[in-house]
């Protein structure tokens, strides 16, 4: 898929929200307002958005843990996920999922997920519905690399794979699961080699450039758009903090994040590569840059003072009818 | 050796009846019985009612007791005549209960089955019992079934052939009822008559079933015998609306039974099963939409939308009421047509078919002749 | 006249008539249809017990086989429910709710909430439960207790044929996730079952049997022991009433506590293992809020604190029978004269 220009400032405004809203609840969580863990995406925007910027409303994506990115770059209100992780009644939850389970089904976001491997078993399912309901419309699962090692991810590789869905499982391999290391916890080379195994295509992509996700995942949707069943896509990226905050990350080498900010920062690579082709100027995406870092700004100044849920609040929502 | 000496048996009331309770005696050994006289209290799971006399005797023998529970056609007691002696009648229970064979749930001779027939276009479950004469057809009212009549279709098939139909929207007939008129429901009943092959039918109509009744009598006269109309629609606007309303409504239990109770005199006649039934009919599929299609039409806005005091009386009528009817007052009795048979029985509710079965049963037996 | 059918062939009607009224509705599970792959028959099995038969034949691709992947496909339900379909997912046994537990548990049942209730999650999972058919012990649980704790699940458990096809039905309208589950033992069970469609609403139990001297609540295929042991009571002069739940979750606790109110006596009849099962849950209930109209303790008949055994002497031991229920309902005449 060609991207136009408009597209380019979408994809970078999108990437810059993302990582403007993590930046700027790594701060805020040391304050103390946030009730219970925030696990960030920042350093990894390239994935989601990369991958998103093909979906529409009818496709549906489910997320992890690390989940804010993608709801972003599925659309989700921003305003409506900052309140949400506050636990506000005007979060995109009502206050009642928090961080790890944001979610807009309107907007085909099926949540992040507090359970590693949860997503993969529920998109066979999307891609099932879109497939009988004739919809067109693509399933994506993101799964770290600790969720690649899940029962549920292998299980569904072959369901998606026997049902011939369109779904693609994305996995964002950061290096740890936790505080260990991919590069133990998994038994082959790549995630992306398991791919042979269930009958799908499996590609390793340098998740840090957002050009070669774009590439790698059209390809995916596309074939699962015309009906050519599942593809597996192996983002090899990783997290700027800890597995959540609060992680001292003593498991990770000296330096190691510092010297990833800069030399791998996709945000970095992003604005050099668009710039260096002059396809966009660099004062367009300083433009942006302000933009982004107001509109976090205003969401959290929204989240801080907004109402908490009412004891009422407690007992609804857990039955349509009971 | 049984000469002159007659069983009283469990009855089988309605189709599903396998057994019955024996809930005590109303007449004591050595009382003399005339036909019709009610003998003895049987319990159902459905229902509650009395056994009636057929013939003239003394009442020699309780053989069952109260408490007991006996399958349908077992035997109760013992009817003869005061000549017969002690030890032929020990001799007739001792042969009966030595060849008696309960029914089995089965068993096709267990009574006679339903059957359906298409109406325009629309299946339509009766029940025919007896034969011979001019027929007679049994038209429950809004809500009900051909299980309405369980304590008359027997008795009034003594004498003649007598069929009950599940009007459309009830019982297990289609579930579709056109625009839910009195007229489009008389046209059913016309068209079950025409598929039957019955040219000319005393009609007997409870409750809407009545207004029906009336609809055909004014639509097809030379098709009508005779009409007998029991606490019946179609003489006066007056109608409990709010038991129209409350009966499709009602969702569960709790909230079906007041309204149900309001049919009966007696409302311990409204058992838990008798509300699970029509619970039951009430939640399959476009039932609810049916009776609410029917009421819009037949009483919009609580009141009825067909009066036909005019018919009345231009074929032969009988008119039954119970004095306390709570859906449709037993004023609308007053001042029918010169010719029209009236009674109006007291402390008998809508129900009045059912609850007083037996007095109801022989003033229409001895109108139909 | 309700025509008479089986409880099996109750579902599979109730399965077959909601398919045909809404196309969303769609079958899945293992050898649901059967067949898938070989070189024989097409709809081979229609299940492990033949409840799904013929629906192959006239639904097509929507009857669904899956791979031995319980996670994958009761999840693949799950999702598909939140995204425009009415998937019945069949789990083979309720024992396999081990392997795929998390996606009805932590998913589905959850979504509502913590979506602030802007989830609808139409699933049913059709699971066979319970003892009696020598399957040992991991294919003949009662496991409905563990999906009753789960707050977001609906949790249904009918005793008859008529219950199993308008519970069934409404568990497929409903737009909650629903537990289905069918006692193994009572599938060749014959009753009334109207051959239209209609649905029975669920937190509604049925008073099967009436009586005034001892209340015997009790779920499943424990209705049928209850009555068994109702009739004979009755020969003594003790008369029953019998209350099936028909549904755990929602539970109809004010016929419970009406029964309760009526008799005075309690006997709970569980067929599930003795701890934090329906009968705890339910004397915990009316201890709590008809204490004063208990004349005596309440007995709880249950299975022991066991696996379910496999040898056939050892299991007619462990299940609940009417014996069992007769010497409870005695024990609590005894106790509160």
């Amino acid at each position: 898929m060609q991207l136009s220009r408009d597209d380019l400032l979408t994809a970078y405004r999108i990437m810059r929200t993302i990582r403007e809203f993590e930046e700027r609840l790594h701060v805020e969580f040391a304050t103390g307002d946030i009730p219970g863990f925030v696990h960030l995406y920042a350093g990894e925007e390239a994935s989601g958005v990369g991958v998103c910027m093909h979906l529409d409303d009818r496709d549906r994506i489910a997320s992890t843990h690390r989940g804010h990115g993608h709801c972003i770059a599925k659309g989700c209100d921003v305003d409506g996920m900052m309140a949400e992780i506050y636990g506000r009644r005007d979060g995109l939850c009502a206050g009642k999922g928090g961080s790890m389970h944001i979610a807009d089904l309107d907007k085909g976001m099926m949540g992040a997920n507090g359970i590693v491997g949860g997503g993969p078993p529920l998109i066979c399912g999307a891609g099932l519905a879109a497939k009988q309901l004739g919809t067109g419309g693509v399933a994506i699962a993101f799964v770290g690399d600790g969720g690649s090692n899940q029962g549920t991810t292998f299980e569904s590789l072959n369901l998606a794979s026997v049902w011939n869905l369109p779904c693609i499982f994305v996995i964002e391999n950061n290096g740890y699961a936790e505080s260990t290391s991919s590069k133990w916890s998994i038994a082959c080379d790549d995630a992306a080699d398991r791919a042979s195994g269930f009958n799908m295509p499996g590609v390793v992509v340098d998740g840090h450039d957002f050009f070669a996700v774009h590439e790698a995942a059209g390809e995916a949707i596309k074939r699962a758009r015309e009906g050519a069943g599942p593809s597996l896509l192996e983002c090899k990226l990783n997290r700027y903090y800890g597995h959540f905050e609060g992680d001292a990350q003593t498991y990770r080498g000296q330096d190691e994040v510092k010297k990833l900010r800069e030399s791998r920062d996709c945000l970095a690579l992003f604005r050099e590569n668009v710039t260096s082709a002059g396809l966009l100027e660099g004062a367009e995406l300083d433009a942006i840059d302000r933009e982004a870092l107001a509109q976090i700004d205003g969401a959290v100044t929204k989240a801080k003072t907004a109402p908490p849920p009412t004891a009422a609040d407690l007992l609804t929502d857990v039955y349509v009818t009971y | 050796m049984s000469e002159g000496i007659r069983p009283i048996c469990m009855p089988k009331w309605g189709l599903s009846m396998k057994e019955g309770k024996v809930a005590g005696w109303l007449v004591d050994e050595g009382d003399a019985l005339a036909p019709g006289d009610e003998v003895i209290d049987i319990e159902t799971e459905k229902i509650s009612s009395a056994v009636e006399a057929a013939d003239a005797g003394v009442l020699r023998r309780h053989v069952a007791q109260e408490g007991d529970v006996l399958p349908v056609g077992g035997l109760l007691g013992i009817v003869a005549d005061e000549g017969v002696a002690d030890g032929d009648i020990d001799a007739f229970v001792t042969d009966f209960q030595a060849n008696f064979v309960p029914p089995e749930d089965d068993d096709e001779d267990s009574g006679p089955a339903t059957e359906t027939v298409e109406v325009a276009g629309r299946n339509i479950r009766y029940l025919t019992k007896g034969e011979g004469g001019t027929p007679a057809i049994l038209i429950h009212g809004f809500g009900g079934d051909l299980n309405n009549w369980l304590f008359n279709h027997d008795a009034l098939a003594a004498r003649r052939v007598v069929h009950a139909l599940d009007l459309p929207g009830h019982g297990s007939s289609a579930k579709d009822v056109g625009d839910g008129s009195v007229g489009f429901f008389a046209d059913i009943v016309t068209g079950f008559a025409d598929a039957l092959g019955i040219e000319q039918a005393h009609l007997v109509g409870h409750s809407m079933g009545g207004a029906i009744a009336l609809a055909v009598a004014r639509a097809a006269p030379a098709r009508v015998a005779s009409i007998t109309l029991i606490g019946s629609a179609g003489l006066g606007s007056d109608i409990d609306g709010d038991y129209l309303e409350g009966f499709i409504a009602a969702e569960r239990r709790k909230d079906l039974k007041p309204h149900v109770e309001k049919l009966f005199s007696d409302p311990a006649l409204v058992t838990r099963q008798l509300v699970n039934d029509l619970l039951a009919f009430k939640r399959i599929d476009g039932v609810t939409a049916a009776l609410g299609t029917i009421r819009e039409a037949f009483a919009p806005g609580g009141a009825q939308a067909e009066v036909m005091r005019d018919v009345a009386g231009s074929v032969p009528t009988l008119v039954i009421w119970g004095a306390g009817d709570r859906i449709i007052p037993a004023s609308h009795a007053d001042g029918l047509p010169d010719g029209v048979d009236c009674t109006v029985l007291d402390s008998q509710g809508h129900m009045v078919q059912m609850e007083a079965a037996t007095e109801v049963n022989r003033l229409i037996d001895e109108r139909l002749g | 006249m309700a025509r008479t059918a089986t409880y099996q062939q109750a579902i599979n009607e109730a399965l077959a008539q909601e398919m045909e009224r809404d196309e969303t509705v769609i079958v899945m599970g293992e050898d649901v249809a059967g067949g898938l792959g070989t070189d024989g028959e097409r709809d081979a099995w229609g299940g492990p017990l033949g409840i799904t038969k013929g629906l192959y034949g006239k639904y097509g691709d929507r009857v669904m086989d899956t791979p031995i992947s319980e996670s994958a496909f009761i999840g693949a339900a799950v999702g598909a429910a939140t995204a425009g379909l009415r998937p019945v997912a069949e789990l083979m046994f309720i024992d396999f709710m081990g392997v795929c537990f998390d996606q009805i548990f932590n998913q589905a049942a959850k979504f509502r909430y913590m979506f602030g209730g802007k989830a609808e999650t139409p699933v049913v999972i059709r699971t066979m439960y319970g003892a009696g058919l020598r399957a040992a012990a991991q294919h003949s649980q009662c496991l409905y207790p563990v999906f009753t704790h789960i707050p977001g699940l609906k949790v249904v458990t009918p005793a008859t044929p008529y219950d199993a096809k308008g519970l069934l039905i409404q568990a497929i309208r409903d737009n909650d996730p629903v537990i289905f589950c069918e006692h193994k033992a009572l599938y060749t069970l014959e009753g009334d079952v109207p051959e239209e469609p209609y649905a029975l609403p669920f937190g509604e139990a049925n008073i099967v049997r009436e009586g005034d001297d001892v209340s015997i609540v009790t779920l499943g295929r424990m209705v049928h022991v209850a009555t068994e042991a109702a009739d004979a009571l009755s020969g003594d002069g003790i008369e029953c009433e019998v209350v099936d739940l028909r549904t755990t979750s929602p539970m109809d606790e004010d016929t419970i506590l009406e029964t309760v109110e009526n008799t005075g006596r309690l006997v709970v009849l569980d067929e599930a293992h003795p701890r934090c099962n329906m009968a705890t849950d339910i004397a915990a209930m009316v201890c709590e809020k008809a204490f004063d109209s208990l004349k005596g303790p309440i007995k709880q008949v249950t299975a022991p604190h066991t696996p379910v055994p496999f040898a056939d002497t050892l299991e007619d031991l462990y299940i609940p029978d009417a014996a069992a229920v007769q010497k409870a309902v005695k024990a609590v005449m005894e106790s509160s004269k």
